[in-house]
């Protein structure tokens, strides 16, 4: 530990199932936390990226000679300068460090400049002259894949795609009685996290480098970045700094290399910091979707089929796009028990902005094309969508499109009954404060125009890692005396985004061992791989490890205790900084006695159950360990004439199975929720024809403010996962899967309209969306492929080169 | 960067004179953003922080002299009753931290389209006082714009305060953003009935190159309300005349699509502006017989 990281520490016992609170809690409310874009240390350079004003483009020529002339200016690299391998990538080593000759997005970084202070820094990358042969970017993600379409990287534009093919379609086009189709499109959302990209990064005298960063995950940085720097991995030493929100917009590297690479020429410690517009630039976004879903029902509303289409734009480089488009199709069909599938995902390569994990992770997308499409089935059947989902609500032993047999809880009746028998909130009548209508303050109705509606939605995902991955976490926990008390340390490499996990950390080990004291020690590389802070994975897998290495420290205690007290370990149990006698009751001895001067360390890693990966043709396959399930109402009230809405409450049910610190599993479905109302109706990247990016601003990026997310009551289940620590379940992604689609189809429900994308703008909601915007009318789709046997070589269009 | 600070307006006026061109700060909302986003390097500031004369509002016949430096959040606290349009309008400005610094000449400053002020500066009639060593002049509001971001202010030229008439008639002010609070105008409607001389005063925001008045919609209500004996009789609004002044208000209009909103959707929502402030300013008459 250096001096530029403080521990987390807790001094009150505060076990599994408190709401223990947050060691950094005050400090970030009263502006004390010391975030990464906080660091500093004498002598460092403060760094800057030059980025490109193209989305498709030549470079024909960098001239870095009045740059560097600049007084103050200590270093300006290119491509040309990157120490080892020129590209990295979270699937694929295929994006460049730095451009090399060409440039496939707009703000692909081309060269870094260092120089004493960030205002030289800015003036001097200005005076990086880049001569660029534009030619024209490939934007509309299905002509991506025409034949004859420009391949942005690589030989064709097809990044992925995946086939499930479930039960017998022709039999099920027999059977449905009614069949509705219909197209969706989720625009590009942003992470929108506070604390904008930042680290320092500090050259070591063995020729290494210290990295301290905000991440989602330091050991696959490190796994990309060190070969990058040309070092070996023990030589790159990364430390978690302060994260200010990550949402899977941390995965990817943004500074890591550029600022190491710099210091490792310099000699000297550098520091970069994004402002809010390079953010923008910085990190993937969620990938925009198109979708086609059809469904096929008994006239009594039970599910036959559905077939869909997905199409995710990832945008010039690969990220994480593979899996994404995986998870999109995944859960395809929902939360639902569905007999027959067939579902094609197809992610592609554009010059748009590239795309990869934001929370959900392509789940939130095929969750609002598939809750979309119910709602329209259950208008076309006169049935109420609530009763429609209820009577299709997937369940324990349901088998899913992958040919998996859903084996943990599936609450899915339940939390969609316990929503439907939460009271509405009242009508407000007479005179209303403004706040409390769409428009607030800016005075916009005084009722005019107001509609009420009513939306539902559930959805479900996979939690951690699907299809074959052995994943891991590992803990480190040590027990000693320190000022006359015994004190646990707990070392991880788990990045703490402000999920909690630090928190939850500290309740374990005092669970566990019994010890008042603990000390959650800051993550770094130095201890083994902890995995990444997604996929709602972070505190299942650490749990599992901080629990697995603290019974191995507990184990060791109690065999001393056993020899010292004469009474069999199997007795024994930590209790209040002590060892009492679990059959009587007694105090056998107090730890500080039993340990003396003596530390018991024990490390622990942890896995969860094999999975399979899906077969390529079938999707068919065992690939996920666990489900999660949550469900929302919402109420809103649109102005149907401004095409403006208030969400006037957005409930949510979700088994969690459980809550580790129900205060931090609240926190994480407001949160959720609020990000999916975000989506609903306002937050948007807006990427035009040519590829730009039109708002990396905070004007103009919208996200919800205070007055927009409603009061959100939430319904906790909590039953226990059958292979999880505790029984615990993930909880971070859930809510944010079912809150769009069920604001957007309140709002469907209170105007009456189609509404087949969101964000839904007030646009589209009068009628003013002006002609040949593709927000407004989206591209017909060419049909989803025909049943096995139906057509010959019917396969989804393609291009191959 | 030159910095300058005053300590009095007499101050400020000398060194606009030394340096012209320096850009006058007050609250900093609008500069310094342009400043940290690079946009912008003006040769020298002009700080008015600490100068009294602008932080400083009084009523003098019947018009309310409003300091240049009065922060957004003063308007709202002080002025709600004088100047209720303009109050309104101060409400739906940012966040409170925003209302705190932003002030209202440095809106009139920025001159953006989407300024919140203006409308209802519009609608009031207001003038603007401008100084500086070669004396004081007055401009009416309407004719401070003169483009994009650009106002009538000569280099040497400060924005000392704006008067307004103290509000004899109903205001009322209305803007649309696409989120319920702390949003940019996409577009805004001001409207006031001066019923003391018979007119009608509008503002339009965000829908044309500069903020502007609908003056074809304000005669249209104006006349008609003249002609049917409305003022005097402060009977019901017709339907029609209140349809009739929002499609004149669009006609004034002559918005752009951008990322903010399509013009389209500009024009449709300030004829539905122009129709609910117009029955709302109209109820208020009639009450307050």
């Amino acid at each position: 530990m250096t001096s530029l990281m403080q521990a987390a520490e807790t001094t009150s016992w505060n076990g599994i199932g408190t709401s223990a609170r947050r060691p950094d809690g005050l400090l970030k409310v009263t502006g004390r936390f010391s975030y990464s874009s906080d660091l500093w240390v004498e002598g460092a350079v403060f760094a800057v990226t030059v980025r490109s004003p193209h989305a498709a483009a030549r470079i024909v020529s960098v001239d870095v000679s009045r740059a560097l002339a600049l007084p103050g200016v200590r270093a300006v690299l290119t491509h040309e300068d990157v120490p080892g391998a020129k590209t990295y990538g979270m699937k694929l080593a295929d994006q460049p460090v730095l451009a090399v000759d060409q440039v496939r997005y707009h703000g692909e970084p081309v060269a870094l400049v260092a120089a004493d202070d960030p205002q030289t820094a800015r003036r001097a990358a200005d005076l990086v002259h880049v001569e660029y042969a534009p030619y024209e970017p490939v934007t509309d993600p299905e002509a991506a894949l025409l034949p004859g379409a420009r391949p942005v990287l690589g030989s064709d534009n097809l990044v992925r795609h995946v086939k499930i093919r479930h039960g017998d379609l022709v039999a099920a086009r027999e059977l449905a009685e009614v069949v509705v189709s219909g197209d969706y499109e989720v625009g590009m959302q942003d992470q929108a996290f506070l604390g904008p990209e930042s680290g320092l990064a500090i050259p070591s005298e063995d020729g290494g480098v210290e990295l301290y960063v905000s991440s989602q995950w330091l050991h696959k940085d490190l796994e990309q970045l060190a070969p990058c720097l040309g070092l070996p991995p023990d030589k790159v030493r990364l430390t978690l700094a302060g994260v200010g929100g990550a949402f899977g917009g941390r995965e990817d590297l943004s500074v890591q290399a550029h600022a190491c690479m710099l210091a490792l020429r310099l000699g000297r410690p550098v520091r970069m910091v994004y402002s809010r517009e390079e953010s923008f630039f910085g990190h993937v976004h969620r990938h925009p979707a198109r979708m086609h879903f059809e469904h096929g029902a008994t006239r009594d509303g039970k599910l036959v089929y559905v077939r869909a289409r997905l199409l995710l734009d990832g945008g010039a480089y690969t990220s994480t796009s593979p899996v994404v488009i995986a998870n999109a199709c995944y859960f395809a069909a929902g939360a639902y028990e569905v007999p027959h599938a067939q579902i094609d995902g197809l992610a592609v390569y554009t010059n748009n902005p590239p795309c990869g994990a934001m929370r959900g992770f392509g789940a939130v997308q095929s969750a609002y094309g598939v809750e979309s499409n119910l709602d329209r089935l259950a208008r076309e059947l006169a049935m109420d969508p609530l009763e429609l989902r209820m009577r299709n609500a997937m369940r324990t032993g349901t088998v899913l499109p992958t040919g998996q047999e859903v084996d943990g809880p599936a609450p899915v009746r339940e939390l969609l009954a316990s929503l439907q028998e939460r009271p509405l909130p009242a009508e407000a009548t007479g005179e209303r404060d403004l706040r409390t209508l769409p428009g607030g303050v800016a005075n916009t109705t005084h009722g005019e125009g107001l509609r009420r509606g009513i939306g539902y939605a559930v959805g479900v995902k996979a939690i951690g890692y699907s299809g074959g991955v052995d994943d891991v976490s590992t803990a480190c926990v040590t027990l000693e005396v320190a000022g006359g008390r015994p004190v646990v340390s707990v070392h991880t490499a788990a990045a703490e985004c402000g999920q909690g996990v630090t928190t939850v950390q500290a309740q374990i080990a005092g669970t566990e061992l019994g010890v008042t004291r603990v000390v959650v020690v800051p993550a770094d590389t130095r201890v083994g791989d902890a995995g990444s802070a997604s996929a709602s994975r972070m505190t299942w897998m650490s749990s599992g490890a901080v629990q697995g290495a603290c019974r191995l420290v507990a184990r060791d205690v109690l065999a001393r205790a056993a020899r010292v007290s004469g009474r069999p370990a199997t007795v024994l149990a930590l209790v209040h900084d002590g060892v009492v006698d679990s059959l009587t009751g007694d105090r056998v001895c107090s730890i500080v006695d039993l340990l003396g001067d003596d530390r018991i360390e024990h490390v622990h890693e942890y896995h969860h159950r094999p999975t399979q990966g899906i077969d390529p043709e079938t999707g068919q396959g065992d690939a996920h360990i666990a489900f999660a399930f949550a469900a929302h109402r919402a109420v809103v009230e649109v102005d149907v004439e401004l095409g403006l809405v208030k969400v006037v409450e957005l409930a949510t049910a979700q088994d969690v199975g459980k809550a580790m610190n129900p205060l931090a599993v609240e926190g994480q479905i407001e949160g959720g929720s609020a990000q999916g109302l975000g989506l609903a109706l306002m937050e948007e990247l807006v990427v035009d024809d040519s590829g730009r990016l039109r708002n990396p601003s905070f004007t103009d990026y919208l996200i919800p403010t205070m007055l927009d997310v409603p009061p959100m009551p939430i319904s906790l289940f909590e039953l226990p996962h059958p292979d999880s620590p505790y029984g615990l379940n993930g909880v971070g992604e859930p809510p944010t899967l079912s809150s769009t689609p069920a604001i957007v189809n309140a709002v469907r429900a209170a105007t009456g309209l189609d509404l087949p994308r969101a964000p839904v703008r007030p646009e589209h909601l009068t009628g003013t969306m002006p002609a040949g915007n593709r927000a407004a009318t989206p591209a017909a789709l060419p049909a989803v492929t025909p049943p096995p046997g139906t057509a010959p070589g019917g396969q989804p269009t393609r291009a191959r080169h | 960067m030159v910095f300058l600070h005053a300590t009095s307006l007499a101050d400020a006026v000398a060194a606009l004179s030394a340096h012209p061109g320096a850009v006058p700060i007050a609250g900093g909302t609008d500069v310094m953003v342009e400043v940290n986003f690079d946009r912008r390097r003006p040769a020298a500031l002009l700080d008015l922080t600490r100068v009294p004369e602008l932080s400083r509002w009084w009523v003098e016949d019947g018009r309310v002299r409003l300091g240049a430096g009065i922060p957004y959040a003063r308007v709202i606290a002080e002025l709600g009753d004088r100047l209720p349009g303009l109050a309104m309008a101060a409400r739906t400005v940012g966040s409170p931290q925003i209302r705190n610094r932003g002030t209202v000449g440095g809106n009139l400053g920025a001159a953006s389209p989407a300024g919140d002020s203006h409308p209802p500066l519009l609608a009031a009639g207001a003038e603007v006082e401008l100084v500086s060593n070669r004396g004081r002049r007055r401009v009416p509001v309407c004719e401070f714009y003169t483009g994009v971001k650009r106002n009538v202010l000569a280099p040497d030229e400060l924005i000392e305060a704006v008067w307004v008439d103290s509000v004899a008639g109903p205001q009322q002010f209305s803007k649309i953003g696409t989120r319920n609070a702390m949003v940019i105008s996409v577009a805004a409607f001001a409207l006031a009935l001066h019923p003391e001389r018979q007119q009608v005063g509008t503002g339009i925001g965000s829908a044309a190159p500069t903020p502007r008045r609908a003056r074809e919609a304000e005669e249209l209500l104006a006349g008609e309300l003249d002609a049917a004996g409305l003022w005097e009789s402060r009977g019901p609004l017709p339907a029609t005349l209140a349809e009739e002044f929002g499609s004149r208000v669009c006609a004034a209009a002559a918005p752009i699509d951008d990322v903010r909103g399509s013009a389209a959707y500009r024009v449709h929502s300030l004829r539905v502006m122009a129709r609910r402030t117009l029955t709302w300013a109209w109820n208020d008459y009639r009450k307050a017989a």
